[in-house]
């Protein structure tokens, strides 16, 4: 069947079960409920002063229900410096546990090592807002016989909600916690910030193992986790490699290519007519994205103008946009470096949020609909504005959905930059080879060539040619580049499916066919 | 205007991108000596089929003492880029023997003489000396620009970031532009990641004269643009001292003035000049 976008979807696969095609962007939405029931969370009990306390993370894990089928769940706000997702999956292995459905958050470089997993069938399917590296090539070339789900931030939350992810064991990394499992990421050597996307595994997950290696005195506080939800608490060395967990600020880049992109988004953004008092704004942590704070901060100063809140994924260039009193307030879902973590400790304005708040479509408000700025990066993007940020150029998958998705349906204003190539490869195509964003939801693409306007947007376009702004129709975009860089030969796959990219509100956006050997 | 080495591909073709006002395709000191030849053809490749939207084109070619100074005009000269910018120039005898060459090139290939431009930059001791020669007395020249880094070196001293040593060599070539109603381009700021030290420096070439000044890193376009383009309120005000100027002259009067202060000739061609700059048009 086809979805609206014209995307040939199966009505079903085996390991993930019946498929919805997608429909645009609010049709499900705009009925106000979610169709599908919501599974109850697991009610546990635990006598007056029972210990939680595990002497190793496999004691913890023996004391979880190991089982053959199991799904194991995991956040990725350690970033590259995890250590364990693999140590857990490992200890399974060791175990002889097989079939796990891994439902990671995200998946990154520094998980690599359960790659064999794939292979030998202890992991048989996974559920994750992006995956890169080995991973996503080994994927692309079918390792796994059930195809990938790739769901965003918000629509993670949708799934465990609805029991398409069902944890049996939620594994929880913490920089701080006690002993009953109150824990936090906001301090200790290994602090990374928010914890926000772990707080609906703790609350689904039938078993919840939290791992620290700084266990504090009872309280823990904050308490960005509740030990209501918790089974137990192992106490570790290290829950990963600090260096990359979290360092110091971050930069902005002194990429001149991604500087003059930004620039001319933030130009973008100023004469969009969103750029108002009381705006609501998010950008992406790094490259252009993040470069476009800079040159917004700048016109902020300039006109005292003064923004409500920044959400999402923080940097600590956000957190000197909230201490200069630019914004009243960041909302944090996942923070970026360790100014943010003193920052979201100590500044009461600065609010730690979870991934339910911050992006699930089906309650009564997340944040990301309150958007009205958000800057947002691309792999490819299409004449139609449908954006892939999860396949690359040779069509592997090597990135994430994330909340990209999420925030371009929520805000009044989406402004995808990218550079019109790169290296040799265009990245303005006739038809992207994955969509996880709808064109529907991208108002503006700026890249270094020239700025273009979604035609459903007439407006928009007129305030920006009002400001003399260079905007080019983007099929004239598209040629200016292919005379560039010629039009590269398409990609050859096979029949196979390796992965299902759902949309936030759980419809089918695209599918990944695996990529045909050479 | 932007330096872009000539042996830079991936340079070259996103030049145009970052809104200079014009580029520098350089086939002299960015280029090694084994690659010359190279860049001359990926220069002249480039030049053909790269849209480099509203920045003007130049080419630096070597020197004709070199082994590649001729064979770089053999090689440009008939594309005719906005301008060609000779360096090391250090007497009028040197340009008419560069015109010679550069005109006989134009001649075989049916090109006018008119079209191409020359820079001169003057970058020694002598070419200090000589420059109201240089600059004054040949029409293809519409620009001459200062070499720091080799001036200082001619001189033997070292280049400082105040710009002491080669003070008197910018005084001495902005005032022999302005004798010759000529533009005159300031040499580059070398640290591309002091931002204050390059304003400070652009702003002080723009107080003693300058028209524009050379960058090597997009990066530094904005805070060039930010000093030499006039503010809001220098335009309005410009605005009003040529619109009052107009309508006091249809008067009979000459001398009147504006806010307790006097406006005169002098005042009101360089409120003219401001607004042409701008680009602004008084009704």
């Amino acid at each position: 069947m086809l979805n609206s976008l014209g995307r040939e979807i199966p009505e079903y696969i085996e390991g993930i079960g019946k498929l919805e095609p997608f429909q645009g962007a609010l049709t499900k939405l705009s009925k106000g409920w979610m169709d599908e029931p919501t599974i109850p969370a697991p009610n546990k009990a635990y006598l007056p002063h029972q210990s939680k306390l595990c002497r190793t993370l496999e004691e913890a894990i023996i004391r979880s229900n190991p089982h053959n089928g199991m799904t194991v769940s995991f956040h990725h706000h350690l970033r590259n410096g995890d250590i364990l997702l693999v140590q857990t999956l490992t200890i399974l292995h060791n175990m002889g546990i097989r079939e796990i459905t891994l439902a990671s958050s995200s998946l990154n470089e520094c998980h690599d090592p359960i790659l064999p997993y794939l292979v030998d069938g202890t992991v048989t399917r996974i559920f994750s807002s992006g995956i890169r590296s080995e991973l996503g090539q080994a994927i692309s070339k079918g390792v796994l016989d059930t195809p990938v789900v790739i769901h965003s931030h918000g629509g993670r939350v949708r799934c465990i909600h609805t029991g398409k992810i069902q944890i049996d064991l939620a594994v929880i990394p913490a920089s701080a916690a006690d002993c009953e499992g109150n824990a936090t990421g906001s301090h200790g050597k290994s602090a990374f910030g928010s914890i926000g996307y772990a707080v609906i595994d703790a609350r689904y997950a039938k078993q919840v193992i939290v791992v620290t290696d700084n266990l504090v005195n009872f309280p823990c506080i904050p308490l960005s986790i509740s030990q209501n939800f918790i089974d137990h608490v192992v106490l570790v060395d290290s829950i990963g490699d600090a260096s990359k967990i979290a360092t110091g600020t971050t930069r902005i880049t002194n990429s001149p290519m991604d500087l003059r992109i930004a620039k001319l988004a933030a130009d973008v953004i100023e004469h969009s007519g969103f750029f108002v008092p009381g705006f609501a704004f998010q950008v992406g942590a790094g490259g252009a994205s993040l470069a476009v704070a800079k040159f917004i901060r700048e016109k902020m100063k300039t006109k005292g103008l003064k923004g409500s809140f920044m959400l999402g994924g923080i940097t600590s260039y956000c957190v000197d946009m909230l201490n200069e009193g630019l914004f009243e307030t960041i909302f944090d879902v996942q923070s970026f470096d360790a100014v943010v973590s003193n920052s979201l400790l100590n500044n009461r304005h600065h609010i730690e949020i979870p991934a339910a708040l911050y992006a699930n479509p089906f309650n009564c408000g997340c944040i990301t609909n309150k958007i009205d700025v958000v800057v947002l990066g691309a792999l490819e993007i299409d004449v139609d504005f449908n954006v892939n940020v999860i396949t690359g150029s040779e069509g592997k998958i090597r990135g994430a959905s994330g909340g990209h998705s999420d925030t371009a349906s929520g805000a009044k204003l989406t402004v995808v930059v990218c550079p019109s190539f790169r290296g040799r490869i265009p990245i303005i195509k006739k038809r992207v080879h994955t969509i996880v964003t709808p064109g529907e939801t991208v108002h503006v693409l700026v890249t270094e060539r020239g700025t273009c306007v979604n035609p459903a947007f007439p407006e928009l376009e007129a305030n920006l040619r009002k400001a003399g702004l260079n905007i080019k129709d983007i099929h004239d975009l598209e040629i200016e580049v292919d005379k560039i860089t010629g039009i590269p030969a398409p990609l050859e796959y096979t029949d196979k499916i390796v992965g299902v990219v759902e949309y936030r509100d759980g419809t089918i956006i695209d599918v990944i066919h695996q990529l045909k050997e050479k | 205007m932007l330096y872009i080495p000539g042996n830079n591909p991936a340079m070259i073709q996103q030049g145009g991108i970052y809104g200079a006002d014009s580029i520098l395709l350089d086939l002299e000191d960015a280029v090694a000596l084994n690659q010359k030849d190279a860049a001359r053809t990926l220069v002249r490749n480039m030049i053909l089929v790269t849209d480099f939207y509203d920045s003007e084109v130049c080419v630096r070619v070597n020197h004709l003492s070199t082994p590649f100074g001729l064979a770089d005009l053999e090689e440009i000269v008939p594309l005719q880029p906005s301008a060609i910018r000779y360096p090391k120039t250090e007497s009028p005898e040197e340009v008419i023997e560069l015109l010679n060459i550069i005109e006989k090139i134009e001649d075989r290939h049916c090109l006018p003489h008119d079209k191409m431009t020359l820079h001169a930059m003057i970058e020694t001791a002598m070419g200090v000396q000589n420059v109201f020669n240089i600059a004054s007395k040949f029409s293809r020249i519409d620009a001459i620009t200062i070499g720091g880094q080799d001036l200082t070196a001619d001189m033997n001293i070292i280049y400082t970031p105040d710009g002491t040593g080669i003070d008197f060599a910018r005084k001495r070539i902005v005032m022999a532009a302005k004798a010759s109603h000529i533009d005159v381009i300031d040499t580059v700021f070398p640290d591309v990641n002091d931002e204050e030290g390059l304003r400070r420096e652009t702003e002080y070439a723009k107080k003693i004269g300058f028209t524009g000044k050379a960058i090597i890193n997009p990066r530094q376009i904005d805070v060039v643009h930010e000093v030499f383009t006039p503010t809001e309120e220098e335009i309005r005000k410009a605005y009003r001292i040529v619109k009052e100027f107009r309508s006091n002259s249809a008067a009979g009067i000459g001398v009147f003035a504006i806010d307790g202060k006097m406006i005169d000739a002098p005042i009101v061609a360089r409120a003219e000049y401001l607004l042409r700059l701008a680009n602004v048009t008084v009704e």
